[in-house]
């Protein structure tokens, strides 16, 4: 495929595997931020071609994995209901919530295998396609992501308010990629010393926002792409700065992401949405980190209209998702992982998502 | 869920932007994509699909002159005979 196969060639990541060998005089710590970026990571076996002091930590980008549990257990509420049709996309269907199994419904999953209607979706647009087909139904949109789903989700909302649609609305689970990445450098046991940034969200918010965090903690951050030849040009690009001893924002996915992101995609966000507080699966409360619907868009807000609070939970004991989407532990050194914690039947989100970094280990083989 | 693949524009339609269609190909198969972030796209066209939306037009030239760039990589080190034995290896 043009645009993708180039991106894979084995003799240019070959030869950016030398420049890095080249370049790197001694022991460094990269941490990706996204999941997708995790995955193809893994699944190209890139980690095998670095020198054996740059190390790759795994990042939080994975919006399945950081969703808390009492806003999946509030799909599932409204999932029940028979009025309701639950639309969502795949990866959140086996997430499960605070449940256990024996207490009922725990996953999305679940909720349809005992009769409520929930269907996948590829795009919010459909969501909104089906309200119009069911006026007698009330449809409901899971709306999880980051910055790059956001848009859609606030075109969905758009779309829904112009077509004068009063059974539709949205489960607004939306996070914000940079006041966590604030958060994780200004953590104490924080270890990453160069960032790779997401690129696709960077497509739609610029790279503003990783200059100043690139200044505030004194860390080079490369925006990068997804492809291995893209992860490997980030990471001799980061590992070049932290050589010459520099700190700033470079941007390696240049055919995609401008420096001010997408203007028409920012400013329906805008419209739409407002900052608020949230709470992140495994990392706990991050200020200024997530989404909500603004007045007047909040008739569309599901928690709204079905009264389904969340209420905070606990997270069980034995998963070690926080440590890991934190970048503190791998995957493998969870006792869980593998045993009692499989894609089947997970015990935490990263298990699950198609972006979870347990996934990626599980599904390729990595074990060390 | 930020997972994003370049696809080439077939057809534009709409007039109203938030309501702004359109057909993608990826290699050989047709989805129907929003165009209301990137109403500048135009047939030919490679755009960045993801869950539906086109989010931005791939900037082919940037995309080529990297490439160009990439492939000649390390060139001016392996063409030295002392770090010869640092050439790649796959």
């Amino acid at each position: 495929m043009k645009l993708v196969d180039e991106y894979r060639d084995s003799d240019v990541v070959a030869r950016l595997a030398a420049g890095i060998r080249r370049t790197a005089t001694r022991p460094w710590t990269l941490m990706e931020i996204c999941g997708g970026q995790t995955h193809s990571i893994v699944k190209n076996g890139l980690e095998a071609l670095l020198p054996p002091g740059i190390e790759l930590v795994h990042g939080p980008g994975c919006p399945v994995c950081v969703t808390p549990a009492e806003l999946i257990d509030a799909a599932v509420a409204i999932a029940a209901r028979p009025e309701v049709i639950f639309t969502s996309y795949g990866d959140m269907l086996r997430v499960p919530g605070s449940r256990g199994r024996a207490e009922g419904p725990a996953a999305l999953l679940d909720a349809r295998a005992a009769g409520a209607d929930v269907r996948v979706v590829y795009s919010a647009l459909d969501a909104v396609q089906i309200a119009a087909a069911n006026p007698g139904r009330q449809v409901v949109f899971f709306a999880v992501g980051f910055e790059t789903t956001a848009p859609g989700h606030a075109l969905a909302v758009l779309q829904a308010a112009a077509l004068g649609l009063e059974n539709f609305s949205i489960l607004v689970a939306h996070v914000l990629v940079p006041p966590a990445i604030d958060a994780l450098l200004g953590s104490p046991e924080c270890r990453v010393q160069a960032l790779l940034a997401p690129g696709h969200v960077c497509t739609i918010e610029g790279s503003a926002e990783y200059a100043r965090l690139s200044a505030r903690w004194k860390v080079p951050i490369v925006v990068t792409g997804f492809e291995p030849v893209d992860l490997m040009e980030g990471i001799l690009m980061a590992v070049r700065q932290l050589e010459a001893g520099q700190a700033r924002l470079e941007n390696q996915y240049s055919r995609a992401v401008r420096a001010g992101g997408n203007a028409p995609a920012r400013a329906a966000v805008e419209r739409v949405f407002e900052v608020t507080d949230r709470p992140w699966r495994g990392l706990g409360m991050i200020a200024g980190s997530g989404l909500a619907l603004r007045e007047p868009y909040r008739k569309f807000d599901a928690v709204a209209r079905f009264g389904a609070g969340p209420e905070p939970v606990q997270d069980d004991g034995a998963c070690i998702s926080g440590l890991i989407l934190q970048g503190l532990k791998k995957p493998h050194e969870c006792p869980a992982f593998a045993t009692l914690c499989t894609p089947e039947q997970p015990l935490g989100a990263p298990m699950v998502s198609s972006e979870g970094a347990c996934a990626a280990y599980y599904h390729f083989g990595r074990k060390v | 869920m930020c997972l994003a693949v370049p696809g080439q524009v077939v057809e534009v339609e709409g007039d109203d932007p938030a309501f702004l269609r359109g057909r993608v190909d990826f290699s050989g198969v047709r989805r129907e994509v929003s165009f209301a972030f990137t109403p500048e796209a135009r047939p030919g066209d490679y755009v960045l699909v993801h869950a539906g939306f086109a989010l931005t037009v791939v900037d082919q030239e940037e995309a080529l002159l990297t490439l160009e760039e990439l492939r000649r990589l390390g060139e001016a080190v392996e063409a030295s005979p002392e770090t010869a034995e640092e050439a790649p290896t796959p």
